[in-house]
């Protein structure tokens, strides 16, 4: 073994972004014809390295040893013609084209350079589905008709079409029943026999004791464990080195008892059936409720069916004892209710416009007389709603996407302090958010509910719930699996609970 | 997972007050591109002096280009807000030819000036309605929806004319048409233009429906989740575009003194141009009512020089393209330095 280089050999990666180190200074090696997992909460860095592994992302800093030589992976088509595929977990496929088209999109088998010879195409990728365990699979469909699953073995025979050597797939079996993940993990084993290798990711550890070989963890970009046995490896010490942070969090006192009266925010019974399961929860004023889960648990389709942005099945939503009409935003809105969403800029931002804008977009009306805005007044309470919120710059008139992560995120929670909202809805509220800043939010968040304001908090930082929340729910795909008080849960546990489902010792 | 988050931060401190005095406020809103805008106008202005020295600078001229551009005008202003709202707007010529000859049937010329007014009005808006709610309700593409519009109108307008020029014979309609009418000094058609030029900036500036308009083109899902109606707010600027063609085709009716299902040909094409040259985003969120005019005054200058030399309108074509294509490059590097 000694003898034989590794079949990849990463060291010392970094990537940063603006303001956020994604990596730093990662080393992983892969074998020849082994499974190789990768490990880590949201935010670790996983993605951020695959990516540099498939050539989307230049390393800062850092070397790539691939079958013995430094190289540079300069672009993906780049790394795929040295035999590195990705498999993303949004599958990039062309819904419009046919399987065939899709698997050789990009090196068509051709005649004279450019006529492309379908029947070749379709023979060829009807040779991969077969070896694939999906003959059935018709390469002259469109893979728009295809399932999920179906479109997962397409994007694998693309991979396949290449002469690859490694395979990275990104949480492969999120959208997978569970006998058709057996059929991924037997496609994954006839890879590693023929001596192809495979980065997994996942979140269930009980996947990477069936079919991992070596196990690194990743926690903020770094690496904190390289090549661990993924089958003998404890439970509790991959946990432990998925938590314990080496960032210390900053977070705010709260208050002794729990606020007493009636809760403001009361969810009954609301479901979307495949997104989440009946769910009921209270939110009183001055109290921070946590939703604790991974990707794909449901935290973000719960937050946005209380707002009416999606509409529920089932059950019902009350602020201050009314009922709201079930999917309307503009009567969740009027009832008192303000959303932070997760993508801030997709979903919360005028990014041309100027911060006062911003802040005013939800209560334009209040400044305005027979439609005709105060701009006068609009500032002056722009400017109040940012100061109390020690927005940086103290300039509402710049705009927005002129400030950090943290100032936008302020930015919209200041819409929702000058609407005067009761129950604010947080989705991911530090994501993209400088370490530096993120402790700032907090005692911001805190502060907005000790001065009466009920808080549902959604994010994937199990720290940031236990730290901010005083109540948390767990999910699991969809599904509470677990409610208690922040202060009687630690991240052991609750990582337990997102991961296993059922509570551990 | 980790993002990239704060973009570059040191534009931050040019950026002006919302509230300068009204003075400076004019000079300091005159943006690069405003500037560029009066810059090339200014230019075709002196390249009109100098090839038709007695002809261009003819008070009379001037006047013609800009009733001329009065028309096209109203209609821009119109669709700079459906623009800048993330929207299209290709029905507005075949509005007008609608408008135009459902005002000048026999039966409404009966009504005298208040019915020809009155009813390019009314079906401006009813057509606005229609793509309204079309868009905003049944969800069509604005693209699609406005085309059917299109040819919709302009069959039902050869319906209606069977093909003939309908005379208006309401004398106090063609007495505003008159080379020597004024109203306030000013040609009537010109002082219209200017009324609607000047309320579309205030609403487009000033008002709640201006800012509603920016917000659902700049980000319809921000604008849903913080509470606006997006629907509602699209099926008023379709209204709006309607109710600006149906001025338009009273403006028309003024103007030549008929009605005829050929009006408004390719009127679309010249909001649109006018629109991006004067600087709105195709893909809505940013948009000016100033540019949007400034564009049609530049067509109408060019097309106005290109005739007084003897040019033939193949030619303009030609130069109203490459204008086009020019217009936006510039932007395109004004935008990314800024």
């Amino acid at each position: 073994m000694a003898s034989e280089p590794p079949l990849l050999s990463m060291s010392g990666i970094t990537k940063s972004f603006p303001g956020v180190r994604a990596l730093d200074g990662v080393d992983l090696d892969v074998q020849a014809g082994e499974v190789h997992c990768l490990l880590g909460q949201n935010g670790a860095g996983k993605s951020t390295l695959i990516k540099v592994l498939a050539g989307a992302h230049q390393p800062d800093t850092g070397s790539i040893r691939w079958r013995g030589e430094e190289v540079t992976l300069r672009s993906p088509i780049n790394a795929m013609r040295l035999g590195i595929a990705t498999i993303y977990q949004e599958l990039d496929l062309v819904e419009h084209l046919s399987v065939a088209e899709n698997v050789h999109l990009g090196h068509e088998p051709t005649t004279a350079g450019f006529v492309v010879r379908g029947r070749a195409a379709r023979a060829s990728t009807a040779a991969l589905l077969k070896r694939l365990g999906h003959a059935e699979i018709d390469p002259a469909r469109l893979v728009g008709q295809l399932s999920a699953a179906q479109q997962q073995i397409v994007s694998m025979a693309r991979a396949l079409s290449h002469d690859v050597r490694l395979i990275v797939m990104d949480e492969p079996s999120a959208a997978l029943d569970p006998d058709e993940v057996d059929n991924l993990f037997r496609i994954v084993g006839d890879l590693t026999a023929a001596g192809v290798a495979v980065v997994y990711i996942s979140h269930r550890l009980e996947e990477i004791r069936r079919i991992g070989d070596r196990v690194t963890v990743l926690k903020d970009g770094r690496a904190v464990a390289n090549g661990l046995p993924a089958k003998s490896t404890p439970t509790g010490e991959v946990v432990a080195l998925m938590t314990g942070r080496n960032v210390e969090y900053v977070f705010p006192d709260r208050p002794v008892s729990p606020p007493p009266g009636e809760p403001v925010l009361t969810v009954q019974g609301l479901s979307r059936p495949g997104e989440f399961e009946p769910l009921d929860l209270e939110v009183r004023p001055g109290e921070i409720v946590g939703l604790a889960g991974l990707v794909g648990s449901g935290r973000s389709e719960i937050l946005e069916t209380v707002y009416g942005a999606r509409k529920p099945t089932t059950g019902q939503v009350r602020v201050g004892g009314r009922a709201l009409k079930p999917g309307s935003v503009r009567a969740a809105v009027r009832a008192g209710l303000g959303l932070a969403p997760e993508e801030r800029k997709a979903q919360a931002l005028l990014m041309l416009e100027s911060v006062t804008r911003n802040v005013s977009v939800s209560s334009m009306s209040r400044f305005a007389r027979g439609g005709w805005i105060d701009r006068g007044a609009e500032l002056g309470a722009a400017r109040a709603a940012t100061r109390e919120l020690s927005l940086r710059p103290d300039n509402p008139s710049v705009p927005v996407r002129t400030l950090s992560g943290g100032n936008q995120q302020k930015a919209v929670l200041a819409r929702w302090l000058l609407r005067g909202c009761k129950v604010l809805l947080l989705d991911e509220p530090t994501r993209g958010v400088d370490v530096g800043a993120r402790a700032e939010l907090y005692a911001v968040i805190r502060r907005l509910a000790d001065e009466g304001l009920a808080v549902l908090l959604v994010s994937s930082e199990v720290p940031e719930v236990l730290g901010l929340a005083d109540r948390v729910l767990v999910l699991r795909e969809g599904r509470v699996v677990h409610t208690a008080p922040a202060r009687e849960l630690d991240e052991h546990r609750v990582l337990d609970l997102v991961m296993e489902g059922s509570p551990a010792s | 997972m980790t993002q990239p988050v704060s973009p570059p931060r040191d534009s931050t401190a040019t950026v002006p007050e919302d509230r300068p005095p009204a003075w400076r406020g004019l000079l300091a809103r005159a943006d690069v591109r405003t500037l560029s805008l009066l810059g090339v106008l200014a230019a075709l202005i002196v390249v009109g002096g100098i090839t038709k020295p007695d002809e261009f600078l003819d008070t009379r001229n001037l006047q013609l280009v800009l009733t001329q551009a009065s028309v096209v005008g109203v209609v821009t202003v119109g669709m700079t807000f459906v623009i800048v709202s993330g929207g299209i707007d290709l029905s507005v010529g075949a509005i007008v030819a609608l408008a135009s000859v459902w005002a000048t049937t026999v039966a409404t010329q009966e009504y005298g000036f208040a019915g020809i007014l009155f009813t390019a009005i009314v079906v401006g808006v009813g057509c606005g309605l229609v793509n309204g709610v079309l868009i905003a309700y049944g969800s069509m593409v604005p693209f699609i929806a406005t085309l059917a519009m299109l040819a919709s109108a302009r069959g039902l307008a050869l319906q209606i004319t069977d093909g003939k020029t309908q005379i208006v014979t309401v004398p106090s309609v063609l007495d505003l048409g008159e080379r020597d009418a004024y109203v306030l000094g000013i040609p009537p058609l010109v002082l219209v233009f200017a009324v609607v030029t000047v309320i579309g900036w205030l609403v487009l500036n000033r008002t709640t429906f201006g800012r509603r308009t920016v917000a659902v083109g700049g980000n319809p899902e921000a604008a849903r989740l913080a509470g606006i109606d997006v629907r509602r707010q699209r099926l008023y600027l379709y209204l709006l575009s309607g109710l600006c063609c149906g001025i338009a085709a009273f403006l028309l009716i003024v103007l030549s003194g008929s009605g005829q299902n050929t009006n408004g040909n390719l009127y679309e094409l010249d909001a649109i141009a006018a629109a991006i040259i004067g600087g709105t985003l195709l893909t809505g969120g940013r948009g000016t009512i100033t540019g949007s005019v400034l564009g049609v005054l530049i067509f109408f200058t060019i097309t106005n020089i290109f005739a007084l030399n003897n040019l033939q309108s193949d030619v303009q074509q030609i130069a109203k393209g490459a204008i086009i294509v020019a217009a936006v490059l510039v932007q395109r590097r004004t935008a990314s330095t800024t």
